[in-house]
This record gives C-alpha cells, sequence and structure tokens, in this order.
C-alpha cells in the first residue's frame, strides 16, 4: 500500500525516449535479448489463457491426456451452455451484489475522505490509521462473531448479509483513496467556497462532488473487482443456492465426483468475462486503483 | 454553543457513520473473537446458545500451538509465503526493468503481465488445478505432459500432493497472479526517479549497469518495502486458491486460514476464534510498524 498523492489515472507513463527515434531502430544484442525475454514472459503468462480456452471448446470424446495441449479435434459450445445453466443464476446475483456494495461503500469512503482530508484535529492521523488497519486484517480473526451478529440480527444469508459486509469492509480502502486523491485538490477552491458562505456539507456536495468523477470511477472498478472475486465472504456467508458466481464456481468445479474440466474451465472464463472486460475497456482507472490502493486478501 | 455546532457538526455528520461500523464491525467483533477464544465454546450446542460456556483462559492456544497438525499449518505458511514473495518480487522487478527504458508494445506487456490480477483467485483455480495435475508417464497431463513435450522430463513432479512441500506448488499460479502488481508498483518506482539523476550519473561516466546499481535500484528501497508488505499479507491470508485447487482437508495443502474454515464448519468455535487471533497477530507484527512508518513520512512530507 502506497500512500502517495499523485494523480490516480496517469502513475506509469513512459518517459520519452532521450536518444530520440534514431536510437529505438538501432539493432543491439541487448535488445535482442530483452525482447525475447519479454516475449517468452508474455507467453509463460498466457499458458493459463489457453489451456483454458482450448479446454473450454473440447467434447468429452476429446478428453485423452495425450491431446491435453492440442487444440480441440472438434470445437463444439456443449460446454460453454452447460456451464451458463449452471452459473446465469449465480451471476445474476452477483451482478445485484456488486452494484450497491461498490456504489455504497464509494459514497461513504467519499465523505470519509473529504472529512479526513481537510478537517484537522487532534489524533486525525489515528483515526485514519486505525482505518487503515481495517483494510489489513485477516477476517479469519472476526468471522465467528460476525457469524453470530449477522445472524442474531436476521440478516438473511447470501446476498443481503454479502452486500453488507462488502460495504463495510470495504470503506478502510475507499477512504484511503479518496482521501489521497482530496489531499490533491488545491487548497484555493475550498476557500473561495467558504469565503462565499458554504459550509462543509455545501462545498462536499457543489464544489468537491463535482470534481471526484476520476477517483469514482478508480473506486468503483476497484470494489467492483474486489466484491465480485471475493470468496471467504462467500463461503461462510452464502451458500451455493443464494449465493455469488465464485462459490457456484467452485461447487461447479470441485463438486462433481467426476471432474469435467471442459465445463470447469468453460465456467471460470464465464465468471471471470465481466472483470476481465472492465479490466480490458477501463484499464488505466484499474491501475490507478492499484496504485493508490492495496490488496485486499 | 451553536458555534462549535457549526464547525464540528457537519463533518462528524459525514464520517460518523463509516467510523461506527468501522469501530463495531473491526475493533469490536476483535475483542469479541478475542473473547471466544479463551472459551470452551467447541461444540455444537454451545455454538448455538443452547448450553452455556465456561471461560478457559489460553488452554485452546496451547492445545493448537502444540498440536504437530497446526504446527505443520504454521509450517506450511511459512514455505507458502517464502515461495510467493521471492517469485512475486523475482518476477515483478525484472518485468519492470525490461520495460523501464522505452519499448515497442510496452502498453501490450505491461497490460498482459497485469491481467492475471482481474481474475478470481476460485477462477484461475480451476486452470492451475488441471496445470498442477500430479499424474506423470503415460497419464500426464497438464504442466507434467507439457514437460514431456519439450523433452524436460525430469522436470516432472507430483506438485501439491506432495507431503512436504505440496504447499509451494499453491504459490506458482499465487505468483501467476500477483507479479504484475509488483511489476507496476516498481514500474511506478523507476518513473518516479528524475530523468537528471540518470543524465548526471551517464556524464559522469558509470557504464548503463553502474547507473542501475548505484543510482537507481537504491531508490527503490521504498516500493520494494511496500511490496513486501502487500504481497506477504495477503500471503499470511492465504484461503482461497487452496480452497479451489486443493481440498480443505487435505493435509499437504493446510494453513491457518483453511484451518479456521474447518474448525468453524465441525463447531469448534473457540478453536476457530483462537486460530484467527493468532492470524491477527501474525499480520500485525508485519503491518502496524509498516503504518507507524509510513505516517511518521507523511508528516514529514
Amino acid at each position: 500500500m502506497t500512500t502517495t498523492t499523485e494523480p490516480l489515472t496517469a502513475p506509469i507513463k513512459a518517459p520519452v525516449a532521450a536518444g530520440g527515434k534514431g536510437g529505438r531502430d538501432r539493432f543491439s544484442v541487448g535488445r535482442t535479448v530483452k525482447y525475447a525475454l519479454l516475449l517468452l514472459f508474455l507467453l509463460i503468462v498466457l499458458i493459463p489463457v489457453y489451456v483454458l480456452i482450448i479446454t473450454s471448446f473440447k467434447g468429452t470424446g476429446d478428453a485423452s491426456p495425450t491431446r491435453a495441449w492440442n487444440l480441440p479435434q472438434h470445437w463444439t459450445m456443449e460446454n460453454w451452455s452447460a456451464a451458463w445453466t449452471a452459473l446465469s443464476p449465480a451471476i445474476l446475483r452477483t451482478v445485484e451484489m456488486v452494484i450497491p456494495a461498490a456504489v455504497i461503500s464509494s459514497l461513504l469512503g467519499s465523505m470519509n475522505g473529504f472529512v479526513l482530508s481537510r478537517w484537522r484535529f487532534k489524533g486525525a492521523d489515528l483515526v485514519f490509521t486505525l482505518i487503515l488497519f481495517g483494510m489489513f486484517i485477516p477476517y479469519q480473526a472476526v468471522m465467528i462473531p460476525l457469524l453470530k451478529l449477522m445472524q442474531g440480527a436476521h440478516i438473511p444469508s447470501g446476498i443481503p448479509s454479502l452486500i453488507i459486509l462488502h460495504v463495510i469492509y470495504g470503506l478502510p480502502i475507499t477512504t484511503l483513496i479518496f482521501r489521497n486523491y482530496y489531499q490533491s485538490i488545491p487548497n484555493e477552491l475550498i476557500e473561495a467556497s467558504r469565503v462565499d458562505g458554504a459550509g462543509m456539507l455545501r462545498t462536499y456536495w457543489s464544489v468537491v462532488l463535482p470534481i471526484s468523477i476520476p477517483s469514482f470511477v478508480v473506486v468503483l472498478i476497484w470494489q467492483f473487482t474486489s466484491a465480485w472475486n471475493d470468496f471467504l465472504f462467500a463461503v461462510f456467508f452464502s451458500s451455493s443456492q443464494n449465493g455469488p458466481v465464485t462459490l457456484a464456481l467452485n461447487n461447479l468445479a470441485n463438486g462433481a465426483l467426476l471432474q469435467n474440466y471442459g465445463v470447469s474451465m468453460a465456467g471460470a472464463l464465464l465468471a471471470s468475462l465481466p472483470t476481465l472486460l472492465v479490466y480490458v475497456l477501463l484499464g488505466k482507472y484499474f491501475i490507478g486503483g492499484l496504485m493508490s490502493g492495496s490488496v485486499k486478501g | 454553543m451553536p458555534r462549535n455546532l457549526r464547525r464540528w457538526g457537519p463533518p462528524l455528520l459525514m464520517i460518523s457513520p463509516s467510523l461506527i461500523l468501522l469501530a463495531v464491525f473491526v475493533y469490536g467483533l476483535l475483542a469479541v473473537n478475542a473473547h471466544t477464544s479463551t472459551t470452551d465454546m467447541n461444540t455444537a450446542a454451545q455454538a448455538t446458545g443452547v448450553k452455556p460456556t465456561s471461560f478457559v483462559g489460553f488452554d485452546n492456544y496451547t492445545k493448537l500451538l502444540s498440536s504437530p497438525d497446526f504446527q505443520h499449518s504454521l509450517k506450511n505458511l511459512v514455505i507458502y509465503t517464502v515461495v510467493f514473495l521471492v517469485g512475486t518480487m523475482l518476477f515483478g522487478f525484472l518485468w519492470a526493468w525490461l520495460l523501464d527504458r522505452p519499448v515497442r508494445f510496452e502498453g501490450v506487456f505491461r497490460s498482459i503481465y497485469l491481467f492475471p490480477m482481474a481474475v478470481s483467485f476460485v477462477a484461475s483455480g480451476v486452470v492451475w488445478r488441471w496445470l498442477l495435475n500430479s499424474n506423470q508417464g503415460e497419464s500426464a497431463s497438464g504442466l507434467n505432459r507439457l514437460f514431456q513435450m519439450i523433452g524436460l522430463d525430469f522436470l516432472q513432479n507430483n506438485w501439491w500432493n506432495n507431503v512436504n512441500y505440496g504447499i509451494a506448488a499453491i504459490a506458482i499460479p499465487a505468483i501467476w497472479q500477483l507479479s504484475g502488481y509488483v511489476m507496476a508498483l516498481f514500474l511506478a518506482g523507476f518513473r518516479g526517479i528524475p530523468e537528471e539523476l540518470r543524465e548526471a550519473s551517464q556524464i559522469d561516466g558509470a557504464t548503463t549497469w553502474q547507473m542501475y546499481r548505484h543510482v537507481i535500484f537504491p531508490q527503490l528501497s521504498p516500493v520494494a518495502l511496500s511490496a513486501v508488505i502487500i504481497v506477504g499479507h495477503m500471503s499470511l491470508k492465504a484461503f482461497d486458491l487452496i480452497m479451489s485447487i486443493s481440498k480443505p482437508a487435505n493435509y499437504q495443502t493446510k494453513v491457518p486460514a483453511v484451518d479456521m474454515y474447518v474448525l468453524k464448519s465441525s463447531f469448534h468455535y473457540a478453536d476457530a476464534a483462537a486460530v484467527g487471533v493468532i492470524l491477527l497477530v501474525i499480520v500485525a507484527v508485519l503491518i502496524i510498524p509498516y503504518l507507524v512508518h509510513i505516517s511518521r513520512a507523511e508528516k514529514r512530507a
């Protein structure tokens, strides 16, 4: 976790080539080795993707280990339709879960971040550090009383419980990202609004919120991805009948006695499509979240 | 005091819902959990409140820490963390270094190295379970089959089915998923170093290697620290990947987070709570000095 205050979306731009264009095109052993290495690592990173894709299109008769790495003999969609039948209810539930979870924790995080970046009081740093610590705790250390609390409060297991948990345990990271962003906006902007007679709430609503769109995108993507990919809370607070897609996928892949890799791999691809789509389309915001925040385990 | 109310009211109104929630759901529950770990709530009747519990002090901790089974989990956690940390730091650093100076198609390399980060451990576990299949020879599939195909038969092994070091195989997919993240951190570190420093060392006649060794690398130590803390704390909480590739009951791949789940499922709530506290202590030893360190660094800035 870094608490830098750099602009969220442009953290790792390449510098302009010092030698100009001429330096780039010259052949050298060093450059060749560099590209060879880059390409080799690229292929290694893509191995699991290749396996996922070819296996998901293989029929049941195509499962011989000798052909494990070959392309399918007959391309078939049967695994995909089986995986869709098994996972689509859970995918819909996950959508119903991640949208409110991401929106509510972002709004709360934005208010917290604004207050903590502007309101200097004794112990402000301690409060901030205590909030941050909430993001690092192993949730195993709260899980037993949390189970009892949610049961005692009669909050239905499944999506309602998970929305509440993702909102609450998402607060530290959303607060951190917004606080870092708000610290980078010029004081004059806030002061000008105060001179005009606006209070803190008014300033937040009409001055700060409108310029927060980029960090909202970053935070929403972050929360969307971590809630979509969560498995720990899912396994403790939902079942395969009412839980999110990670749980359904795990049951699909590990539940049956006979392992059907074709269906599980099609399922893994289906379950990953939404987050991958966000990564491809909004990559720079995704990276912005990575750089300014941290990882939830 | 209307003036004080005007000054303190709005910020308190904005921040107090979150503060109350975190106070209850983080610190309140940590305290309740610590209390549960000192009781004998280890039966279904007690866990559901039918039978009362009594105070047993640190009995659950001494029981856990002296059992060979839990010691094995702690040993696994150490192996997993070391392999995971070394792997991600190595690849993350190397990739960032390769991409440091302008490279053609840099965006493509960067995006592909980083993409596994967007995938859930559960989904990647599906394919890694296949890749890390322990079958060898005729019936080999997965990586073992690939090794045969490229003439590296001697690399075939039984991966996570090895009783002593099986857990290290689970770290391989973890390295695959997180190396790109460490790369992104290091790349930001490389790009944050002013060009003047590089130019100055070139004017001084330093070779490229000397420039990296004496000028660039030392500047990256704060980034390396952040990366170690982030990857390290994720590693200590390892759960999803193990559940998805192996099984919770598998001796060779169990770690404390998995034990906690197994204990909870059999209504050993007090033992499960004690495992939670032990994990918390391990993470806190790593995180608290770091949080203090960055809070001080911010004040200095």
